[in-house]
């Protein structure tokens, strides 16, 4: 039954906008039909501390927590939170880490959470106009521009990558 | 909203549009991770939302305005049933004229807690009707049937919720008809309402009869729901868990219960009777297994390790299992910290440097106690600080005695410091007291909330201010000081020397906002100033809420969101 679900994690630390970034994620899904959970560990977090989300989506979703070697993707908005997740991740289940982003053409440095939420677009099976819906439902409309542009950056870097992860 | 849209939202958010459909007239509470969200996205829905000093003040509000005939909301984290205790358990007998849903958040697992009590011992203990939902669907509904269960036997109902369903975003249909209640009136009703021994005794056995009511009502009552599947295994769960026993355990019969008090104990021992084992699934304490095998039913429980923080789907087959070897440890992911610029850091530098001996108490600045500072020396509840300094002064010798100080949010102050003020300035030590008061113009810890002491309301309004260090001196305290502590300047090490020096009874403010809110801080003033300038296109209450439009592009404000 789980392998009907995908599993993916968010991480990084307070502040970075991991829970923006799961929330676009989140939003593009519900709007491709699925049924989706979203689960955030921000406890003690928001004072530059861990921060976790775990996105769950397919045709039926119980748990909201993604369990241990079960993540087909781990989306790091910090690359010191690769180690502290990657436990999470299954066997052969993608990293997509800060590295993967050219930082110096990010609109603004702090829009990483949305450019590797374009990066694993990459990866996903959903249409581009519903991701474009997500960002605009999730950002004042003077900073679309931007967080677009941030996503396609991610989106583009992961050309060449298979739609899903091998096994 | 139509009835097949489908919406995204955390069960803190679907608590609240569910109390915006069903019409609740007044939500008050105060601020505490996993419930702060609620009365917040009440209001930013256009309910009316108050946060009062502390939960218990919440609680009588909210008593207020059910016997008034409305629909009351009242929300507060597990701890803070702890301070409304006292009117929960009396207004259980005097019952209400309209609805009053108490919400419990309980923190399994202490992600931002003191503690992991169940609260589900409040709902036997007081005699009080709970619900449990397990999503956010059910977070919604459950407020409708809470409503309905409050109006129709005239009691409290405790809907209690736990971290992972207040913080997980999950799928809800709302409905497309939405509640009409009664207009309030008030209905005098002595011997109803007024609890002298004569009255309340009546009243007692008038809360044991609604209970047998009730409890025989749930039998059939539709809030519990059973999964045929195989009879080799049955489980009985309630809440998240539920979840969680659906993928750990997708063949099983699952009898999942919402309205878990009163039980409905004869459709529990039908269900057991009809497996062949009967597993209980449950977070936290053997709450639900010891009243069922009080009963006389059949059931497994877990092994005692499972009582300690959350169940999640692997741990749930391990108590399927029986498995009880040690569980690995995820690595540890990187702790809080104070922000470099924060007022704390000079305050708790100092406090080390001159080898205080600290009675803390709970808040951002409970971050003392992490290294480079380690200069708290105790943190038990809300307010514990001045109690617990005051008893160190008594008790240690005098060259320990005069180190002692008592450290204290201004937020925490106000819930639960005042009183602890007055009983330092009524049983003085012989040595004097030095009472700081941390004020940050802010609830930082919970998200930035308003309190009495900003002079602004929930939804950032003005209102009346309350000013500590006029109490301070009006409760009698002649050493009353305003220091604002900064980095590189000594005068808040000055002033502290000073007092401690004194042997007299002093309170010592440190006085500066916190940096997350000091620029939205300068807005709302003046917008409050000059009346005729529009709103600040950045809203303090954005970010509070983890909204995007108070900051930048693509960061998200999951920096200002949650804490203790
Ligand atoms: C009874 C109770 N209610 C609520 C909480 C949650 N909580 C912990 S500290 C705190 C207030 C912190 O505000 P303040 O004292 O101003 O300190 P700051 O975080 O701003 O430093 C709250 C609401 C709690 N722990 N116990
Ligand atoms: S959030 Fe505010 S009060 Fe808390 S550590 Fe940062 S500056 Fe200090």
């Amino acid at each position: 039954m789980t392998s009907t679900v995908t599993n993916i994690v968010v991480a990084g630390l307070g502040g970075q906008g991991v829970l923006k970034a799961s929330d676009v994620l989140s939003d593009a899904l519900l709007r491709a039909g699925h049924d989706v959970k979203k689960s955030e560990v921000h406890g003690m977090a928001q004072r530059g501390g861990s921060v976790r989300s775990d996105v769950r989506y397919g045709p039926e979703v119980f748990s909201p927590m993604v369990s241990p070697g079960e993540a087909d993707y781990l989306v790091a908005v910090d690359s010191s939170q690769v180690d502290v997740c990657r436990h999470l991740l299954r066997p052969g289940g993608v990293v997509i880490a800060p590295d993967a982003i050219e930082a110096a053409a990010l609109p603004n440095r702090r829009s990483l959470n949305v450019a590797l939420t374009g990066a694993l677009s990459a990866h996903l099976d959903l249409p581009a106009e519903l991701w474009t819906a997500a960002l605009h439902a999730n950002f004042r409309q003077d900073l679309w521009a931007a967080n677009e542009q941030a996503f396609q950056l991610g989106r583009l870097s992961q050309s060449g990558s298979a739609k899903r992860p091998s096994t | 909203m139509s009835a097949t849209e489908r919406i995204l939202l955390n069960g803190d958010e679907a608590i609240a549009l569910g109390c915006l459909h069903a019409g609740v007239a007044l939500g008050a509470g105060y601020p505490g991770t996993p419930s702060t969200e609620i009365l917040e996205s009440f209001s930013k829905m256009g309910g009316r939302a108050q946060w009062s000093p502390n939960e218990k003040v919440a609680f009588e509000v909210a008593i207020g305005v059910a016997y008034a005939g409305a629909r009351a909301l009242v929300t507060m984290k597990h701890v803070g049933l702890n301070v409304a205790a006292d009117p929960l358990f009396t207004v259980a007998y005097t019952g209400v004229s309209g609805a009053l849903l108490i919400v419990s958040a309980d923190d399994p697992g202490m992600a931002s807690s003191q503690n992991e009590q169940d609260n589900r011992h409040y709902a036997e203990a007081a005699g009080v009707p709970m619900l449990e939902p397990s999503n956010s669907q059910e977070a919604y509904d459950f407020v409708f049937a809470a409503i309905e269960i409050s109006e129709r036997w005239h009691t409290p109902v405790l809907l209690r919720v736990t971290t992972r369903v207040c913080h997980s975003k999950t799928v809800v249909r709302p409905r497309a008809v939405q509640a009409q209640p009664l207009a309030p009136h008030f209905v005098r009703d002595i011997p109803g309402r007024v609890m002298i021994p004569a009255y309340a005794r009546p009243a007692h056995r008038r809360l044991r009869q609604k209970l047998a009511e009730i409890q025989a009502w749930n039998e059939t009552s539709d809030l519990n729901r059973a999964l045929p599947g195989d009879p080799a295994l049955g489980i009985i769960t309630s809440g998240v868990s539920y979840a969680h026993v659906r993928e750990a355990a997708p063949a099983a019969s699952v009898l999942k219960l919402g309205l878990t008090y009163p039980l409905p104990l004869r459709r529990v021992a039908e269900f057991a009777r009809g497996v062949s084992r009967c597993v209980v699934i449950e977070e936290g304490d053997p709450w639900l297994v010891d009243a069922f095998r009080a009963a006389g039913i059949r059931v497994e429980g877990k092994p005692d390790m499972y009582r300690f923080g959350e169940l999640s789907v692997p741990r749930v087959r391990r108590i399927l299992e029986g498995d009880v070897s040690p569980e690995s440890k995820p690595p540890p992911g990187k702790p809080p910290q104070l922000c470099d610029a924060c007022q704390y850091r000079v305050v708790f530098d100092t406090l080390r440097r001159h080898d205080c001996i600290v009675a803390g108490d709970i808040g951002c600045y409970t971050l003392g106690v992490l290294p480079p500072f380690e200069a708290m020396d105790s943190c038990v509840c809300m307010g514990a600080s001045i109690g617990v300094g005051l008893g160190l002064r008594h008790a240690l010798p005098p060259d320990e005695a005069r180190r002692v100080v008592s450290v204290i949010g201004d937020s925490t102050f106000v819930h639960s410091g005042i009183s602890g003020l007055v009983e330092m300035v009524y049983n003085p030590p012989p040595g004097g007291h030095v009472l700081i008061i941390l004020d940050n113009s802010t609830t930082a810890m919970t998200g930035h909330q308003e309190h009495p002491g900003t002079g602004r309301t929930l939804d950032h309004e003005p209102t009346n201010k309350l000013v500590i260090e006029d109490l301070a001196r009006a409760l009698g305290v002649r050493r009353v000081h305003v220091v604002e502590p900064r980095v590189g300047s000594e005068d808040f090490g000055r002033m502290l020397l000073e007092c401690l020096a004194s042997g007299e009874l002093c309170v010592l403010i440190t006085r500066r906002p916190c940096i997350l809110i000091a620029k939205r801080l300068k807005e709302l003033e003046q917008r409050h100033t000059a009346p005729e300038s529009p709103l600040p296109s950045t809203g303090i209450a954005a970010e509070a809420a983890c909204c995007p439009n108070g900051v930048p592009a693509g960061a998200g404000a999951d920096r200002p969101k949650s804490g203790i």
